[in-house]
Order: C-alpha cells, then sequence, then structure tokens
C-alpha cells in the first residue's frame, strides 16, 4: 500500500480558499495544531476521479513567503517540505481571487517559481464578473505556465474541473521533475503580476463596486460606528434571549441524566463521583454551549460577509489608545461568551506582544459564567427601583460591571503594553475583503467546529478539575453533626482563606465558595447555596430563596465587594489552562492569575471599605 | 508630501518610502501587499476620530487599512 499522498492549498488571504476547501472537501475535516506553534492545521479528504484519496491541506493564507506572521511562517515551512513531522505537500493548488489579480499574482508567481506541480483554482470568478471584468483563463495558464480553471466555490463551479487538473499534476507528481524557475525580486514580480493581470482581462467595465458604496456607509465617520454598536446591542440581544431555552435544555437533560444514575447505581463513592463531581461541573460548563454557539453564528457571518475587518478597522483607534490594534476586538468580542474560545481567537494577531496582551485582557470581558453570580447578588441586594424613564436600578448596576470590566481592560492593556509586553506601537495593516454573501453550509462547519472545539478542551479540563475539587469537597468525611463542607480538606483551605479575605469584608461562607468556583465562576452561586442550605435549622429556611437568605446574612458592602471581586478575579481554571497551551507554557498563566487575583482583592477591598465608610 | 496628507477621493503615487520608520514585520507586510514605490493609491475612507486614523488606503482593486505612521512614511506625488 502507498502511503496518501497530499496537496495544499495555498494563496493569499481573502482569496475564498476556505470556501473551496469546503467545497471539495465536505464536513469530514480533521482540525489540529501544527507541532510546537499555536496556528490551526486543517485537513480534509478529496477522492480524485480516478477513486484514489488524497489528503488535502487548507494552509493559512500568505501574502509573501517572507513570514511577517506566524500563519505565513508555517505555509512557508511545509511548502518547502520543512516543517518536522509534516509531509511535503506533492500538489500545490494555489487559490487566487479572479477579482484582484494583480495583487494575487504576486504571491502566485513566488509558488509556482518553486517549480512543483502546481495547479491554479481562479476562484471567485462570479464575483469578478460582478464588478465587470471578463477573465482570459487560457491567456493567463499560458503566462504562467500551469493549468488554470475557473471555479466558484460556494456554487460548486468548476470542482470537477478542479480535481481532474489535481489527478493530472498528480501523476506529474510521481514522475518527481520540479522545474525551479530564477528568483525575482519582489518589484519584479509586482511589474510581472501587472502586466499578466493585463493579459487576461478581456474587458473591464466601469468599476461597478457593490462595496464602495456599502463602505461610504459602514465606514461613515460617525455612521459607522453607530451601526457598529447597534449591531453589537442586537448581538448581545440575542445571545443572552435566545440561549435561555438551549441552556435550560441542557440543564434539564443533565438533571435527567443525574436522576437516573441515582436511581439505577447503588448508594455509594462512585454513584456520588458521577453525580455531584462529574454531571454536576461538565454540566456547568456545558450549559454555556448555546450562547457561545449563537455569539459565534454572529462571528462566523460578520467574518465570511467581510464586515468584521471593517469592525477592526473601525475600532483600531480606540484599541491603539491602550496600545492595541483593531485585530484584538474579535477576541475580546468573543469573550464577552467565554474567555476560551477568545483567547484562541487571539492567534490572528501577528504582532506577538499584541497577542499577548490581549490573552491577558481577555478574562476581564464580563463571560457568561459571571451572569448567575451578578443576577443572585443584585437580585439580593439592588432595590428593583426605577432612577429614571425606563431605567431601573438593578439593570444599571449590571451595565455597571460590564462596563467595569471593559474599563478595568482597557486600564490593564495600557500598563501591560508599557510593561511586561513592552514592545513599539505595533501597526495595523489589514486587507478590507471585498463583501460578500455568505453560505449557510461554510457558517454550519465553522459553528461545528468552535463548538467541538470548545466542548472538547473545556471538557477534559473541566472534566480533571471538577473531580479533584469534587474530591477535595468529599474527604475526609465529616463526623455525625458535623457539617461537610467545614470537614473537607476543602474546608481546611477556606479556613487559611477566610483570613486572608476578612480584610475585605468576605465572610467563611464566601472563602468557601470561592474554592469550587475555580471551575467555573458560577459554581460560587450553587456552592453558596449548599451552604446555607447545610446550616440552616430547618427545611423552610433551606426551601427559602438564596437571594433571600443573602440577603439576611450579607451586608450590603460584603455584597458589592462580592460583585468586585467578580469583575476581576480569574476564577476560571479553562481559562487558565488555556492560556498555558497558547502561550506554551506556565510563565503567563501565573502572571495573570497574580496580577488579576491582585486586582479583585484591590477593588473588593476598596468597595467594601467606601461602602462601609459611606455607612451603606 | 506625505500619504498621510492625501484626502479621501484625491489619486497619488507612491514616490519613494522610508523604511526606517516602519518595522520590519510591517514593513514584509506592507511590501506584500503592494505598498512600495511606484504603487498608485488613493484613499477610500479615514478614521472617527482625532487624527482620522486609521486610512482605508485603494491600491489596485484592493482595499487595505493602515495607520497614520505608516502613511507617514511614504512620499506621494499627486497624480
Amino acid at each position: 500500500m502507498t502511503r496518501i499522498r497530499t496537496a495544499a492549498l495555498v494563496g493569499n488571504p481573502n482569496a475564498g480558499k476556505s470556501a473551496l476547501f469546503n467545497a471539495l472537501t465536505g464536513a469530514r475535516q480533521k482540525i489540529a495544531n501544527y507541532p510546537g506553534v499555536t496556528v490551526e492545521r486543517k485537513a480534509g479528504r478529496l477522492v480524485l476521479p480516478n477513486g484514489e484519496p488524497v489528503e488535502l491541506i487548507d494552509l493559512p493564507g500568505a501574502y509573501s513567503f517572507e513570514p511577517s506572521s506566524p500563519d505565513e511562517e508555517v505555509t512557508r515551512k511545509v511548502v518547502h517540505g520543512e516543517l518536522a513531522g509534516e509531509a511535503t505537500p506533492e500538489v500545490l493548488v494555489l487559490v487566487l481571487d479572479a477579482a484582484n489579480l494583480e495583487q494575487h499574482l504576486v504571491f502566485a508567481q513566488e509558488v509556482i517559481a518553486l517549480g512543483r506541480p502546481t495547479v491554479v483554482a481562479l476562484n471567485m470568478i462570479d464575483l469578478a464578473e460582478r464588478d465587470g471584468l471578463v477573465l482570459d483563463a487560457a491567456a493567463l495558464s499560458q503566462a504562467l505556465g500551469v493549468p488554470v480553471i475557473p471555479t466558484v466555490a460556494v456554487r460548486r463551479r468548476g470542482l470537477a474541473e478542479l480535481t481532474a487538473a489535481i489527478e493530472t499534476a498528480e501523476i506529474r507528481a510521481e514522475t518527481g521533475d520540479d522545474h525551479p524557475q530564477p528568483h525575482l525580486t519582489q518589484p519584479e514580480r509586482r511589474l510581472a503580476a501587472a502586466n499578466m493581470a493585463k493579459g487576461a482581462i478581456l474587458s473591464e467595465t466601469a468599476q461597478h463596486r457593490l462595496h464602495a458604496g456599502l463602505d461610504k456607509v459602514l465606514l461613515h465617520p460617525w455612521l459607522g460606528p453607530l451601526i457598529l454598536f447597534a449591531l453589537l446591542f442586537v448581538v448581545f440581544q440575542a445571545v443572552f434571549a435566545w440561549a435561555t431555552p438551549f441552556a435550560d435544555g441542557i440543564e434539564g437533560l443533565i438533571g435527567g441524566i443525574s436522576t437516573i444514575v441515582t436511581d439505577t447505581m447503588p448508594a455509594g463513592f462512585f454513584r456520588d463521583l458521577i453525580t455531584e463531581g462529574i454531571l454536576a461541573g461538565v454540566g456547568s460548563v456545558v450549559v454555556f454551549l448555546p450562547q457561545i454557539v449563537i455569539l459565534f453564528a454572529f462571528i462566523l457571518a460578520m467574518e465570511a460577509s467581510g464586515y468584521m475587518a471593517r469592525a477592526a478597522y473601525l475600532m483600531d483607534r480606540m484599541m491603539q489608545g491602550v496600545g492595541l490594534s483593531g485585530r484584538s476586538f474579535i477576541p475580546l468580542l468573543s469573550s464577552f461568551a467565554c474567555a476560551i474560545p477568545g483567547i484562541m481567537a487571539t492567534r490572528s494577531i501577528a504582532d506577538p506582544k499584541d497577542r499577548l496582551t490581549t490573552i491577558l485582557i481577555a478574562p476581564l470581558m464580563t463571560c457568561s459564567a459571571r451572569l448567575p453570580v451578578y443576577a443572585v447578588i443584585i437580585a439580593a441586594f439592588i432595590p428593583a427601583t426605577t432612577v429614571g424613564p425606563g431605567i431601573g436600578l438593578q439593570g444599571l448596576v449590571l451595565f455597571a460591571l460590564y462596563v467595569a470590566g471593559i474599563v478595568g481592560a482597557m486600564l490593564a492593556a495600557l500598563v501591560l503594553r508599557r510593561s511586561v509586553a513592552k514592545g513599539g506601537a505595533s501597526g495595523f495593516i489589514m486587507e478590507l475583503p471585498r463583501y460578500q454573501m455568505p453560505l449557510l453550509k461554510d457558517l454550519a462547519i465553522g459553528l461545528w467546529q468552535r463548538a467541538w472545539v470548545f466542548l472538547r478542551r473545556a471538557g477534559t479540563i473541566i472534566f480533571t478539575v471538577t473531580i479533584i475539587l469534587w474530591l477535595l469537597l468529599t474527604f475526609p468525611k465529616a463526623a455525625p453533626g458535623e457539617s461537610q463542607v467545614e470537614a473537607s480538606a476543602a474546608g481546611h483551605i477556606s479556613k487559611g482563606l477566610a483570613v486572608l479575605v476578612e480584610p475585605i469584608g468576605f465572610n467563611r461562607e464566601i472563602a468557601l465558595a470561592l474554592i469550587p468556583a475555580m471551575a467555573a465562576r458560577e459554581v460560587a452561586v450553587a456552592s453558596l447555596a449548599t451552604t446555607y442550605a447545610v446550616d440552616a435549622p430547618d427545611e423552610e429556611a433551606a426551601a427559602a430563596g438564596l437571594a433571600s437568605q443573602l440577603a439576611s446574612k450579607w451586608s450590603l458592602p460584603t455584597a458589592l465587594a462580592f460583585l468586585a471581586w467578580f469583575v476581576f478575579a480569574p476564577q476560571c481554571l479553562s481559562t487558565i489552562a488555556v492560556t498555558r497551551r497558547e502561550t506554551n507554557g506556565w510563565k503567563w498563566p501565573i502572571f495573570m492569575m497574580a496580577y488579576l487575583f491582585g486586582l479583585a482583592y484591590i477593588f473588593a477591598g476598596l468597595t467594601f471599605w467606601i461602602a462601609t465608610a459611606l455607612g451603606l | 508630501m506625505k500619504l498621510e496628507a492625501l484626502e479621501p477621493g484625491k489619486r497619488a503615487r507612491i514616490v519613494s518610502v522610508d523604511w526606517s520608520r516602519v518595522a520590519p514585520e510591517d514593513g514584509v507586510r506592507l511590501r506584500a501587499l503592494g505598498l512600495d514605490e511606484g504603487a498608485r493609491v488613493a484613499i477610500a475612507h479615514r478614521g472617527v476620530f482625532g487624527g482620522r486614523d486609521p486610512l482605508a488606503v485603494i491600491i489596485g482593486r484592493m482595499t487595505v487599512a493602515l495607520r497614520r505612521g505608516h502613511a507617514a512614511a511614504m512620499e506621494i506625488e499627486l497624480l
């Protein structure tokens, strides 16, 4: 049996590579990381007309083989066969944007000059036609010396011809006759690209460009930001309103499984481990999946339509003020659902210092795990009065907590860029791609991939963490008459912790809740409920809502300090673990924990002391 | 005249670029996008707040966003 051959898609960013990859391989794709770097490796299987399978790799988009980002570095290494553990692709499928030939032919010449079997996909030919361009594929093929196939990935046009050309090129690959060509300089290639593009364009009518018109509105100096913020408002409304029934459904499902396990398994260690440890813990994270999926549906649609680059453009000035660039906007936006996909999305930031800063501030965006905590405390301590027409005090406090997170993140970025992530002002150089209608199938594939990555990463980490936490809370066993939480190892840790957090107004119960809340912030609510239920003198008191319990047992300054704590505290081991993974070591996750816990302590303390001094 | 000072709608050609004012990786990216000597450019849009930063530059059939700092390193002549 011969080894499976590989072909790789190469091309400029925004050439429609991913859409072509989806069209050629379908939904069966493998996503992993290239060894040693946090660059995503996407591979899928393509069956040639002769029935032979080929592994197709979707390489990161590159403007040239002279790399200016980790992504481009990977593309260069894979194509040159210099990446350890990665087979050199036998066939290169060069993807060009038909409407942007003059630009894309520059890198194309660099690829073709390698002399390897190459096929050109003249992609998005329909958009070029929409722009009034008529192209001569045969002339371009003659100029480049390789086959040129016009394709429209999203309409599956030209795919059969393309796979046939890959097959022919693959047969040529077996004979192994590479023809490296003389190396040209970049200006020379640029000149040649301009001439070739001119030669390939049969006719060009007056540029009827949809995107120029759209940009007039969407990039308008004051209308543009207004539209962006309106859109973000709709997105957040949708994330929180639409996700609730699904989240409730997941909660119900996990509760149901838990009941079945309780009914069928004999009482004991393993039953408790499954119901109280694994199901409760993993469930507490999976419950965020609906919000993440909805947020990502919007993000993917914004990316696929070309709007996301505009959003980055509009946000760049503001981000520049704190030493970041517009590219940090997408990861930070994702972090409002969950910091885990947010931190993973920082991969698109080329500048390492920018990326590190964005990772370090991502946990300050108010993720959805904080909402249950905020909701309980606000319900218990903030009166449901109005402070103006249509403005409730409770909603205002919630809004203030969001703003506190954003302001905290921006100030943190400002300080980090002048200290640990010091470096020259980062640039912001970004192509603004043409607008396109996103294809439902591509969105679905993207959504499925992100959801799966989230479940796998968070699931494995949370799984381990919850078991450890459960063990800490379960052992040693309590003597009769003693509360289990107090007797447990976690209870003993919390005694030490209580001394530490007493100055900022936290009581024993809060100290106890903070330990399991390391798994996920909203576990604090469940943990407080358990603690107060355990200590309740009778059933009736336990049945009374947690909110009223808290209202009677905590002072207002304590409650406010608790809210301030959760604005900053990195109470999420999954985030820490993902940070370790994305920064390749323990240095930065430890630093992140130190500075965020430090901020949490200081601001919870300030809140408590000021509130007490004001006599609240 | 520098590209930084170009008004939206006006066309120009880049005559020279002072690469010493541009970080090396940014230089690689700018050249890869064709923003180099001889390129014909126009400004499509300018940013929102004071300084009207960043700029959306049309080069060929492509629009590229870049900051004033980089545009200030590019000497242009009006067309």
